[in-house]
């Protein structure tokens, strides 16, 4: 496993964590190569959220080894630092700024320096404002850029969120349950729009919606009760006799 | 850099605003010194006095909005901050007396005399020159702000409980103030001021000055509060107010940003302090108690949270009511004033200004889609006419 920390993406091993006695993670290792897309699934309470607070140091783990681009210790870093390295996420439920513009929310996303002096004179360049415009025509919202984001409708919030995670250039993305509420037709286009952007770079989905996966088509891992399942294609994963009795269901 | 920063502050509500505020301390002043007391439009000192207190009550709910309209943070302990910055400018006033005070002390104030006291305690050094107090009206309340907020933000203390540690904070100071051996006075205070940088503190002149400098210091703070409120900064802080986590997750150090607008807020309420003590003439503890800080928080919501110049106008009328309506029916100003906060929550949940703004917005609104439907129903009619 050893040699392997330094060519991947993301490297977690033998990651636990418990709340109250409950064990959300129980040692558990996953490992993300760079430019890859990668889905994950299982049942409710397998642990899928808290993977994600674990990387996006939302929590910190009881025991094991976060590493990020080889060497990079994500255990000791808080939520800024570490969407700063260039780990972006996107929530369950779409939250945008509301009362800011589509334009303004992506402005905010951008990935330039954030501290307080930086943003304080700030001046929209040139090259940011094409930055802009491209991701406003990438996620379809041109037409709305002036208008508050609190009058968008909910797959329109949930394209901006993707369009704030493309502005602030992750190397890895990490999308929790993108396409809960959308319609079919936008579904398809949001399979289509995370494989774009997997072109450039790592992402992680995580979904139950096993049709979106499968126009996906990438490789799959399955969670239960805080560790791996079983880990490959769509159809391996899905005939898994495993994974039948925990999430599929008999 | 700081040029392209103040243009950028500058929309049309604040250039007109600022722009009353200048004529004010223009105007003000003139119609009380060069018109007789019998003049139809002479303006008499008592209220000028009266006015240059409203203007420094706005400048301190311009401060809090900074912090509560735009970043979230309900402050009920912004008056601790206006009574430090008053207590400031109350210690250069003391030094001033000299040994005109009662006991005739050349060095040391009256009460300190009294109290048996027989040398300046350190940090009542440097207060006889105006510069030294002038930074520290600035320097000490922003240093509180500082620190609190240090531990606060960071510990992301948050909502309910940062208000009430704000307010403890106050309560805090108010008993310590109150204690005789603290050094400022106890229960009385600061008072008996004479000069001003040499002027006399009761004549016109100094008085009417008083008054333009408060309204220039509260024209200057609006237009370094829309500045901040208008850089991407001040989207920030917007975006933290509603949705503070997913600030985080895109990078900016939300801790980091509260602080600087608390800091930069308690200054301005520092300033508005040092400014409202020499007008009224006296600086005590009972500045600190709890129900100041909680009336701040009314003119701000009664004028229109997050908006700039919704705080000032519920300053001023707020306190404007209080001093016609305490002199009517003393006994029922506090119902009225109680009553006024649940009518405004209930009804005006965005104030005076952010209504009238809503109102506005809902205007133009419509005028452009009844411009838009016009369009459509000519461009159907057209093809008919063609016929």
């Amino acid at each position: 496993m050893t040699e392997k920390k330094p060519r991947s993406l993301l490297y977690l091993d033998g990651v636990s964590v418990s709340f109250d006695g409950f064990k959300a993670l129980n040692s558990l290792s996953f490992v993300v190569e760079p430019g890859e897309l990668r889905a994950i699934i299982g049942p409710n309470g397998a642990g899928k959220t808290t993977m994600m607070d674990i990387i996006t140091g939302k929590t910190r783990p009881d025991e094991g080894e976060v590493f990020f681009k080889g060497g990079i210790d994500l255990t000791n870093k808080d939520e800024a630092e570490i969407a700063q390295l260039g780990i972006g996420r996107k929530f369950q439920k779409p939250t945008v700024f509301e009362s800011h513009t589509v334009w303004d929310n992506l402005e905010l996303a951008l990935n330039r320096s954030r501290g307080v002096f930086a943003t304080l004179f700030y001046r929209l360049t040139g090259e940011d404002k094409a930055r802009i415009e491209e991701i406003l025509s990438t996620v379809r919202l041109t037409a709305r850029r002036d208008d508050p984001a609190a009058d968008l409708s909910h797959g329109q919030k949930q394209w901006l969120e993707i369009g704030m995670l493309l502005a602030q250039e992750p190397e890895l993305l990490l999308v929790d349950e993108p396409v809960a509420g959308m319609t079919d037709a936008e579904t398809t286009e949001t399979a289509v729009l995370l494989k774009e952007i997997a072109k450039t770079r790592s992402v992680v989905v995580v979904e139950h919606d096993m049709g979106f996966i499968r126009d996906l088509g990438v490789k799959v891992t399955c969670l239960a009760e805080g560790s791996v399942l079983a880990e490959g294609s769509i159809d391996f994963v899905s005939n898994d006799a495993k994974v039948i009795e925990n999430y599929l269901g008999r | 850099m700081i040029t392209l920063f103040l243009v950028k502050s500058l929309d049309r509500t604040i250039i007109i605003a600022v722009a009353i505020l200048l004529a004010l301390a223009v105007l003000v002043p003139a119609l009380n010194l060069l018109t007789a007391p019998d003049h139809p439009l002479h303006v008499p000192i008592y209220l000028v006095s009266l006015f240059g207190k409203y203007l420094t009550y706005a400048l301190l709910a311009l401060a809090l909005d900074l912090v509560w309209g735009f970043c979230g943070i309900l402050s009920l302990g912004h008056a601790a901050f206006f009574a430090l910055g008053g207590y400031a400018m109350g210690m250069y006033l003391m030094r001033q007396i000299g040994a005109r005070g009662s006991y005739g002390n050349p060095l040391l104030p009256d009460f300190m005399v009294f109290l048996n006291w027989k040398e300046l305690p350190w940090f009542w050094y440097g207060f006889d020159m105006f510069w030294f107090a002038a930074l520290m009206v600035v320097l000490v309340p922003g240093l509180l702000a500082f620190v609190f907020g240090w531990f606060a933000f960071r510990s992301r203390v948050n909502g309910v409980y940062l208000s009430i540690i704000t307010q403890a904070m106050t309560y805090a100071l108010l008993l310590a103030f109150f204690r005789n051996d603290m050094g400022f006075g106890g229960n009385n205070g600061l008072t008996d001021f004479k000069d001003i940088l040499g002027f006399n503190i009761q004549a016109a002149g100094t008085r009417t000055a008083l008054f333009a400098a408060s309204a220039l210091a509260l024209a200057t703070s609006l237009v370094i509060t829309s500045g901040i409120v208008r850089s991407k900064f001040g989207k920030v802080l917007v975006a933290l107010r509603d949705a503070e986590s997913r600030t985080r997750f895109l990078g900016y150090r939300v801790e980091h940003m509260k602080l600087f607008a608390f800091t930069v807020s308690a200054m301005m309420a520092g300033v508005a302090g040092a400014l409202y003590v020499p007008q009224v003439g006296i600086i005590n503890p009972g500045e600190f108690a709890p129900g100041n800080s909680i009336e701040v928080v009314i003119w701000t919501a009664v004028g229109g949270r997050g908006t700039l110049v919704g705080p000032i106008i519920g300053a001023i009328l707020v306190n404007g009511g209080k001093s016609i309506f305490t002199a009517a029916f003393p006994e029922f100003w506090l119902f009225a004033l109680g009553g006024l906060f649940v009518l405004v929550t209930l009804f005006l949940p965005k104030g005076v200004v952010g209504t009238f703004q809503q109102y506005l917005a809902r205007r133009r609104a419509y005028c452009v889609a009844a411009r838009k439907n016009e369009e459509a129903e000519l461009a159907a009619a057209e093809p008919t006419a063609a016929e």
